[in-house]
């Protein structure tokens, strides 16, 4: 019996292991900043060929254009689902709802912004 | 006789060790060589090569044999981008100072740790899940789908001076990599990595047939040649 209860207890530990949820900041510097640049600003080290520049997500006039939602469906599902481009690719796979909420919250504090 | 048999034994326990010894020192300082896969941020940022623990489920062994004697940069950015860039005048570019080389190996070494490394196989359900049909398609119809509908080109380089750099580039991927690696890759970059930089990008099964065809026309391009 304690070893059933052991072994519950390990199961338990590694699955909530296996999913916990990354940090914000560090998801930001694994996933976006390959495009969007370390600073935020559209000018990350993929950018040369691109026939459409990465967003610049300190510019408050254009993120202020954006609703959280659309940032999430734009992160979640990538840029063609707001009608942007094909080159942001959807992370739906690699975060989770929860990960994806806390990045647009990210985004809220590099533009210094809100909706509207 | 009995020291005939010594001697071979002897021969054969030092030749055993030497590979499996290669892989456990050397190798195993930057590669994952026993498995899981990387669990966490942290983790995958501190990662100096691509896990080896399935390399028999990725790689061709040709290859291996011949780069593992003549290394060249496959990703331009290193293992993690993030640890290799700074800021340019016109953005974030690679700090070329923080790369190091991959060592060589002789043509004997390169032999027996290719025929280590093509034992490990812990993902043969994936692969098996994986049928790559014969085809073709020509460079400039694989070009427009790699780089204007499917948009692979902002991470990934097609020849050595045009595309993307945080990914590990792909004029010689077919090379490298077996077919039904590239196609499960495709289709679910997190079954093998949690954590991998690259994203599912749900391509249809049409789809991912056309880019490893696409990869295969690269692979044969004598300027991509590697």
């Amino acid at each position: 019996m304690p070893t059933k209860l052991f072994l519950l207890l390990l199961l338990a530990a590694f699955s909530v292991q296996t999913q916990a949820k990354e940090a914000p900041a560090d998801n930001y510097k694994a996933y976006c900043v390959q495009c969007h640049g370390s600073e935020g600003t559209g000018k990350g080290v993929n950018t040369r060929d691109m026939s459409v520049v990465p967003r610049d997500h300190t510019d408050a006039k254009s993120m202020s254009g954006r609703s959280d939602e659309t940032l999430f469906k734009a992160i979640k599902e990538g840029g063609p689902s707001i009608e942007k481009s094909i080159l942001m690719p959807p992370w739906g796979a690699t975060l989770s709802d929860e990960e994806i909420n806390d990045l647009v919250q990210h985004l809220r504090m590099l533009c210094k912004c809100k909706f509207g | 006789m009995k020291r005939i048999i010594l001697v071979a034994l002897l021969g054969f326990s030092g030749a055993v060790l030497a590979e499996g010894g290669k892989l456990q020192g050397s190798c195993s300082a930057c590669h994952n060589i026993k498995g899981p896969a990387t669990q966490t941020l942290k983790a995958a940022f501190e990662k100096k090569g691509p896990d080896l623990f399935y390399a028999g489920n990725k790689y061709r062994p040709e290859w291996l044999v011949s780069w593992l004697q003549k290394p060249s940069r496959i990703r331009p950015a290193g293992m993690y981008y993030g640890g290799h860039i700074k800021s340019g005048a016109k953005g974030d570019e690679i700090d070329i100072s923080t790369l190091s080389d991959h060592i060589a190996l002789s043509k004997a070494d390169a032999t027996s740790v290719t025929a280590e490394l093509m034992k490990m196989k812990p993902h043969d359900d994936l692969i098996a899940k994986e049928k790559v049909e014969s085809g073709t398609i020509s460079k400039q119809m694989g070009e427009m789908a790699f780089t204007k509908f499917l948009g692979c080109m902002a991470c990934h380089l097609i020849e050595p001076e045009y595309g993307g750099l945080s990914g590990p580039e792909l004029y010689t991927a077919a090379k490298r990599l077996q077919p039904q690696y590239m196609a499960s890759f495709i289709r679910s970059p997190q079954a093998w990595e949690p954590k991998s930089m690259m994203p599912n990008k749900n391509l249809s099964e049409v789809n991912i047939q056309k880019m490893i065809h696409y990869l295969e026309t690269l692979s044969k391009e004598v300027a991509n040649a590697n």
